[in-house]
C-alpha cells in the first residue's frame, strides 16, 4: 500500500502557479475555493452526527432526570411495583427483566453463531460460504416488526403446544425470536474475526499433528477470543435496544419474570406501550424517558466496552 | 517410514474430529433450513392472497376488504424524504472520517461519537422525534417528524459504509490523480467517488431496507393514523407505514380479516425489503465476476 503523496508533502506548486496572479478569481482560485469549501462542509456533515448525539443525550436526559422530582433514586431504581396509576414509578422489574431476556438471547444466540462462524472459515469449502453469507444478509433485511408477526402467529402456538401453557408470552419466547435476529450480526463479526487469525499459526498446530477440531478448539478460538467477545458484545447492545420484535411476543405485564412463560415487560416494550397514553408533563412520562435514558447508558457502556476490548487486542498483535 | 502407529488417544482425537465436523455442518444445514422455512412460510402465507386492489386500497376500520395502499405510500415517502436528508449528511460525513480526517484525539472523538449514535436503540430516536416535533414544535405526529427522525436513525449507518467504501479506494489511483495536479476535493469528486459509487450504494440500499422495515421510531413519531387519503403529499399529516400498520393490525384493530391483513402485510414488507436490497446487488455480482476474469 502506498501512502498518498499529498499526505506526505504538502503542495507547494499551485502557489507558484497562482502567485502572479493574485486577486484574481480565475479558475486557479475557483478550484482552490471549492477544495476548501468541501472540506469544511464534508466536517460540517461530521459535525453534525456529533450535534444528532447530543440532542439525544439533551432531550431524553433532561426529560429523564425530571422523574427525580416526584420519587427518589432508590425507588426508581429499586423497587419492583410500576402501578403508575398510583404514582408508583419502580423500574426494578423492567430492568431485571431486560438482563435476564439479553442472558437468555445470548446463551441460545452465541454457540449456534459462532459454530457458524466457525463452519464458514474453517471447515466449508468456498462455494457454501459464498452461499451462506448473502442468505445470513437476507436475515439481517427482514424487518423486526416481521420476526414479531412470525413469533406471535408461529412460535407462540408451538410453544403452547410444546408446555401446555396457557398463554405461551414470555421471555423463552421473546429469547427465542431475538437470537434468530442477532444470529447474523454475531456470525459475521466472529467470521471476521476467525479469519484474520494468522495461517502460520494453524499451520504450526496442524505440524504438531493436531485434528481440525483440536487447531480450533485450542488455537484459533484462543487467538480471535478478543474479536468475538467484541462480537457478542455488538450482539447484546442489539438485543437489548430491540423494541417491536419484544413487544409482541413478551405479553406486555409489568412483572419480574418468575418463570419463562411469564408474560412479563422489559424496559424498551414498555416504553413503546405506555409513551403514547400519557401527558407530556407527567411523572410517568419523565420515567419512561429515564427508562430511555438508561438504555442508552448501556449502550454507550456497551461501546466503550468493545472499544476497550479491540485497542487491547491492537496492541498485542 | 511408518514405525508410526496410532494410539487409543489419536483414534480418540481423530473420532471427536470427525464428529465434530458433522454436527458443525449440522448446525450450519439447520440454520440454512430455518432462514429459508422462515422466507417461506411469510411469502406463502400472505403473496398469494395480494392483489393490486390490496396495494391500492385505503386501509378499512370497520368492514373487511381494506387495502393497504396509503400505508405502503406512506412507507415509500417516508423512505425517500429520510434518504434525502440522510443520505447527502452520512455520506459527507464518511468521506470527511476516511479522506480528511487526521490521527489525532478529535478524530477518536468523533469516531466515538459516531459508534454511540450507531449504538442508539431506536425507540430512543423516537422518543427523540416526539420531543423535537410534538413537544417542542407541537406540530403533533407527523410525515415530517418520522422522516426526520428515521433519518437521525440513518446517519451513524450511512457514514460507516461510505467510509469503508472509500477506504477500499487503492491510494495508487488517489496517487496518480494528484500527480495530475488536481486538488483533494477534484481527487474525491473525479476519482475516489466514482470507484466507490457501487459499494456506497450497495450500503445505502442496505440501510433503505433497514429504514424501510423500521416501526418503533414511526410510531412515536408519524402516528397510528394516516389523513385517509390516496396520494396525500402534505407533510404535516400523520403518516402510518406498511410496518406501523403490521403492527396496528395485530394489535389493536378490530376488522375481521385482520389476520389476512396482517399476512399479506408481513409478506409485502419482506419482499420490498428483499427487492432493496437484491435489485442493487445484482450489478455488482456481475461486476465482481468481470474482474475476477
Amino acid at each position: 500500500m502506498s501512502t498518498p503523496v499529498q499526505e506526505l508533502a504538502p503542495v507547494a506548486g499551485a502557489n507558484i502557479l497562482t502567485a502572479s496572479k493574485k486577486g484574481r478569481f480565475d479558475r486557479y482560485a475557483r478550484v482552490r475555493f471549492t477544495n476548501r469549501l468541501f472540506q469544511y462542509l464534508f466536517l460540517l456533515c461530521i459535525l453534525a452526527l456529533c450535534v444528532v448525539l447530543g440532542l439525544v443525550i439533551f432531550f431524553i436526559g433532561k426529560t429523564g432526570i425530571l422523574t427525580f422530582r416526584d420519587i427518589s433514586l432508590s425507588d426508581f431504581f429499586l423497587s419492583l411495583d410500576w402501578t403508575p396509576e398510583d404514582g408508583k414509578f419502580g423500574a426494578g422489574a423492567f430492568i431485571i427483566n431486560t438482563l435476564l431476556l439479553t442472558g437468555l438471547t445470548l446463551v441460545i444466540a452465541v454457540p449456534i453463531s459462532v459454530g457458524m462462524a466457525v463452519l464458514l472459515v474453517e471447515i466449508s469449502p468456498m462455494w457454501f460460504k459464498r452461499f451462506v453469507r448473502p442468505v445470513l444478509d437476507l436475515l439481517v433485511g427482514i424487518p423486526s416488526i416481521v420476526y414479531g408477526y412470525l413469533g406471535l402467529t408461529v412460535l407462540i402456538p408451538l410453544i403452547r403446544e410444546w408446555t401446555g401453557e396457557n398463554l405461551g408470552d414470555g421471555l423463552l419466547a421473546a429469547a427465542l425470536v431475538l437470537s434468530l435476529m442477532i444470529l447474523p450480526t454475531i456470525c459475521r463479526v466472529s467470521d471476521e474475526a476467525i479469519a484474520a487469525v494468522p495461517k502460520k499459526y494453524r499451520e504450526a498446530a496442524y505440524a504438531l499433528g493436531s485434528t481440525r477440531l483440536q487447531v480450533i478448539m485450542r488455537v484459533v478460538l484462543p487467538a480471535a477470543k478478543r474479536g468475538i467477545v467484541a462480537a457478542i458484545i455488538l450482539g447484546m447492545t442489539r438485543a437489548i435496544g430491540e423494541t417491536m420484535a419484544v413487544v409482541m411476543v413478551i405479553g406486555n405485564t409489568a412483572q419480574l419474570a418468575d418463570s419463562l412463560f411469564t408474560p412479563t415487560a422489559v424496559l424498551t416494550s414498555n416504553i413503546v406501550m405506555q409513551i403514547s397514553n400519557v401527558e407530556f408533563d407527567s411523572t410517568w412520562n419523565y420515567a419512561l424517558h429515564m427508562m430511555a435514558f438508561l438504555l442508552l447508558l448501556i449502550s454507550f457502556l456497551l461501546i466503550v466496552v468493545i472499544r476497550f476490548i479491540s485497542k487491547r487486542g491492537g496492541d498485542r498483535a | 517410514m511408518s514405525s508410526f502407529t496410532a494410539s487409543g488417544k489419536n483414534n480418540r482425537a481423530k473420532l471427536y474430529n470427525q464428529v465434530a465436523t458433522g454436527l458443525f455442518y449440522a448446525l450450519g444445514i439447520a440454520v440454512l433450513m430455518l432462514i429459508f422455512w422462515l422466507l417461506y412460510t411469510i411469502l406463502s402465507k400472505g403473496l398469494p392472497g395480494i392483489t393490486l386492489e390490496f396495494l391500492m386500497k385505503v386501509p378499512e376500520e370497520m368492514d373487511t376488504g381494506g387495502g393497504i395502499g396509503t400505508v405502503l405510500f406512506n412507507s415509500f415517502y417516508i423512505l425517500i424524504l429520510s434518504l434525502l436528508i440522510s443520505v447527502p449528511i452520512g455520506v459527507g460525513a464518511g468521506i470527511y472520517m476516511a479522506e480528511y480526517a487526521p490521527a489525532n484525539r478529535f478524530t477518536e472523538g468523533l469516531r466515538m461519537c459516531v459508534e454511540s449514535l450507531s449504538s442508539v436503540p431506536s425507540i430512543v430516536f423516537g422518543l427523540l422525534g416526539l420531543a423535537i416535533f410534538a413537544e417542542y414544535f407541537q406540530v403533533g405526529l407527523t410525515i415530517l417528524g418520522g422522516a426526520v427522525s428515521l433519518a437521525f436513525l440513518n446517519l451513524p449507518m450511512l457514514c460507516r459504509v461510505t467510509e469503508e467504501a472509500i477506504r477500499d479506494v487503492p491510494a495508487e489511483l488517489r496517487n496518480a490523480a494528484y500527480a495530475l495536479g488536481t486538488t483533494k476535493f477534484q481527487t474525491i469528486r473525479t476519482v475516489v467517488l466514482p470507484v466507490a459509487l457501487q459499494a456506497i450504494i450497495t450500503g445505502i440500499c442496505l440501510v433503505a431496507g433497514r429504514a424501510f422495515g423500521e416501526s418503533a421510531v414511526i410510531i412515536l413519531t408519524a402516528g397510528l393514523s394516516t389523513s385517509g387519503e390516496m396520494w396525500d403529499f402534505n407533510l404535516f399529516s400523520p403518516g402510518e407505514t406498511l410496518a406501523v400498520h403490521l403492527w396496528y393490525v395485530q394489535s389493536e384493530a378490530i376488522v375481521e380479516d385482520a389476520s389476512q391483513i396482517a399476512d399479506k402485510a408481513a409478506a409485502v414488507l419482506v419482499f420490498v425489503v428483499l427487492f432493496i436490497n437484491l435489485v442493487f446487488r445484482i450489478p455488482l455480482w456481475f461486476n465482481n465476476r468481470k474482474l475476477k476474469k
